[in-house]
């Protein structure tokens, strides 16, 4: 049983199609990427899967529950999180801060208004992992709003880790990352646990074709071409979309 | 990976510790009582304006819901500790003065849901809104609040029993310090909690709040209702230790009052409030005896210096006053790890 999945999903905004019977089919501990050239409706796909948009049609399984219309916090506790093209964090907040939020939220003690944060050890030594992992222990003090872009970039990962999901979606992670900082954030993401299901969202073709193992082209807010990267590559249409014969670029 | 975690916990440990200075503040502000004995009607009021500039740094300094209207609970409070005490539902002020703020807070929690819409400027004009409408109320209904004349003569009895409010305001001071102390603690355990942390990430970015899990509305209302409950409180005290209640309680001036009380003393590290207020009653008191009928001028202009400095200006120059005076405490104090961390607040 796939542990994401969605059937015939639709986006329409007025007349505009964003998405058209877009069908995925994700198995458990999978790395499957999602590509396509720019406005193909990846970023509305993603939309759809944590909830910030509705479907116009079509239906969304998690974990053999139907999601569809469970709200976006609801869906992270139900084991999907996701990360940001563009940073999404608290700048106010240190990246211990950030991870201790996060971990104190998803072992349900975010309303809880009288115990201090990490009041449980199991708090404090899940913030410690995580931190380790991610690299961010040097700068777990400073503002996130001055750590260098990588290190953001880091956090903005970690923090979705920190939400312990199933189904990992990273949109475009590597996105604006300086070179000096690249590899770091790249081992970061080959050394994701294995029992995370990751699905890619992805410019670089260098990444994806290192990182997945099955490969789903959008185009046009539909589904082109799905299956194994060697497959995809071969596949004279999607050749066609990324020579720019009839779609830039 | 170990001294890692020692300092995660040693931070996590450290974080929420009062500091020598704090304690020096409240020690300082419970020492008023024998300093001033011949000030106390304007440290009483100071006292309650300072928890109503609490009340509203909850929304405003950790949620980042701006209003206009938290006159609409300090009234409804003051106005129910008014009647319960004239007609002898509740005899007893502190009993009564609970009652208060959980009517405040019932308030609070049904008006909430309209504040979680729209953009600031629309809650500014829902909250006020909602005031002015109480205000309204409390007038069409003078034969139960006395209308523009307002509710004379409310006996209030001792409280617990044992301190009656005395004319000279003594033992009406000391209680308004005593549940401002109280509020103040509650206010700031609920800052340093996952739940506080959980509303300084819905204010900075609540779009990541919400992909992290965190039910942003509940959270939200849940605040807004916690801060309703303190204003109302606030808005008790003033009926119970003037033994008058009045229209005034509702208007706009004094929901105004209290976002001049956070631009001088600042919000999202709970002093603003309290600082804030006491440094806007005594220029209030000076200037009034300075010139009676212009001191509104005076105020405004300080106003408008303080907004074009900038309070960030003014950090600076205190910055290193503060740095020596939390040198001085380190020596009372052991903080290990100081070097290079962020200030608890993350400011």
């Amino acid at each position: 049983m796939p542990i994401l999945e969605t059937i015939g999903l639709e986006k329409r905004f007025g007349g505009i199609v964003a998405a058209h019977d877009v069908s995925l089919s994700i198995e458990k501990g999978a790395r499957h990427a999602l590509i396509g050239p720019n406005g193909a409706g990846k970023t509305t796909v993603i939309n759809l899967l944590t909830g910030v948009l509705k479907p116009t049609a079509g239906s969304i399984i998690l974990g053999g529950k139907d999601i569809t219309a469970v709200a976006p916090y609801r869906r992270v506790r139900l084991g999907m999180a996701r990360t940001f093209q563009i940073n999404q964090l608290f700048l106010d907040l240190t990246p211990l801060e950030t991870i201790g939020l996060a971990v104190s939220e998803r072992l349900g003690l975010g309303s809880d208004w009288w115990r201090l944060v990490g009041g449980k050890s199991a708090v404090t030594s899940e913030i410690v992992e995580i931190l380790d992992t991610f690299r961010l222990g040097d700068v777990m003090h400073e503002r996130t709003a001055i750590l260098p872009y990588g290190k953001q970039r880091l956090l903005e990962i970690a923090l979705a880790i920190a939400c312990r999901p199933q189904v990992l979606l990273l949109d475009e992670p590597a996105a604006g990352v300086p070179d000096a900082e690249r590899q770091e954030l790249l081992a970061t993401i080959a050394e994701l646990p294995a029992e995370v299901t990751v699905l890619l969202i992805e410019h670089d073709m260098d990444l994806v074709f290192s990182f997945a193992d099955r490969i789903s082209v959008l185009v046009n807010g539909g589904m082109l071409v799905d299956g194994a990267p060697e497959d995809v590559a071969r596949d004279p249409r999607v050749k066609a979309v990324y020579l720019g014969e009839d779609l830039d670029a | 990976m170990a001294p890692l975690a020692d300092d995660v916990s040693a931070y996590l440990a450290r974080r929420a510790r009062w500091s020598p200075l704090e304690i020096a503040f409240w020690v300082f502000v419970f020492a008023t009582i024998w300093l001033f004995p011949g000030k106390y009607l304007i440290m009483k009021d100071t006292a309650i304006l300072a928890l109503f500039a609490l009340s509203l740094d909850l929304i405003l300094g950790y949620a980042g819901i701006i209003s206009l209207g938290q006159a609409a609970f300090f009234g409804l409070a003051g106005y129910f500790s008014g009647l319960v005490a004239q007609y002898g539902v509740i005899n007893e002020p502190v009993i009564a003065l609970i009652c208060a703020g959980l009517a405040a807070a019932a308030l609070g929690f049904v008006t909430s849901f309209l504040v979680l819409r729209g953009s600031d400027l629309t809650r500014l004009m829902v909250t006020l809104g909602v005031s002015l409408m109480l205000g309204e109320l409390a007038n069409r209904f003078s034969n139960i609040t006395g209308g523009a004349d307002g509710m004379q003569g409310i006996s209030v009895g001792p409280a617990l029993g044992l301190f009656r409010f005395d004319i000279y305001g003594h033992n009406g001071y000391i209680y308004c310090l005593v549940v401002l102390f109280i509020c103040f603690f509650i206010a700031r355990r609920i800052v340093y909690s996952p739940f506080g942390l959980s509303l300084r990430s819905v204010k900075g970015n609540s779009l990541r709040a919400s992909a992290i899990g965190i039910p942003v509305n509940r959270r939200l209302v849940a605040i807004y209702t916690v801060s309703a409950g303190f204003a109302g409180i606030a808005g008790g005290l003033l009926t119970q230790t003037t033994a008058f209640c009045s229209l005034d309680v509702f208007s706009l001036d004094r929901s105004a009052d209290l976002l001049l009380v956070l631009i001088i003393g600042g919000t999202g590290y709970l002093y603003g409030g309290l600082i804030g207020a006491v440094i806007y009653k005594f220029l209030q008191d000076w200037l009034a005896s300075l010139t009676p009928q212009y001191w509104q001028f005076w105020i405004g202009l300080v106003l408008v210096v303080i907004v074009l400095i900038g309070r960030e200006r003014v950090e600076e120059w205190t910055a290193a006053l503060r740095a020596s005076i939390s040198r001085l405490g380190g020596r009372f104090m052991t903080r290990p790890a100081a070097a290079g961390g962020a200030a608890p607040d993350g400011r």
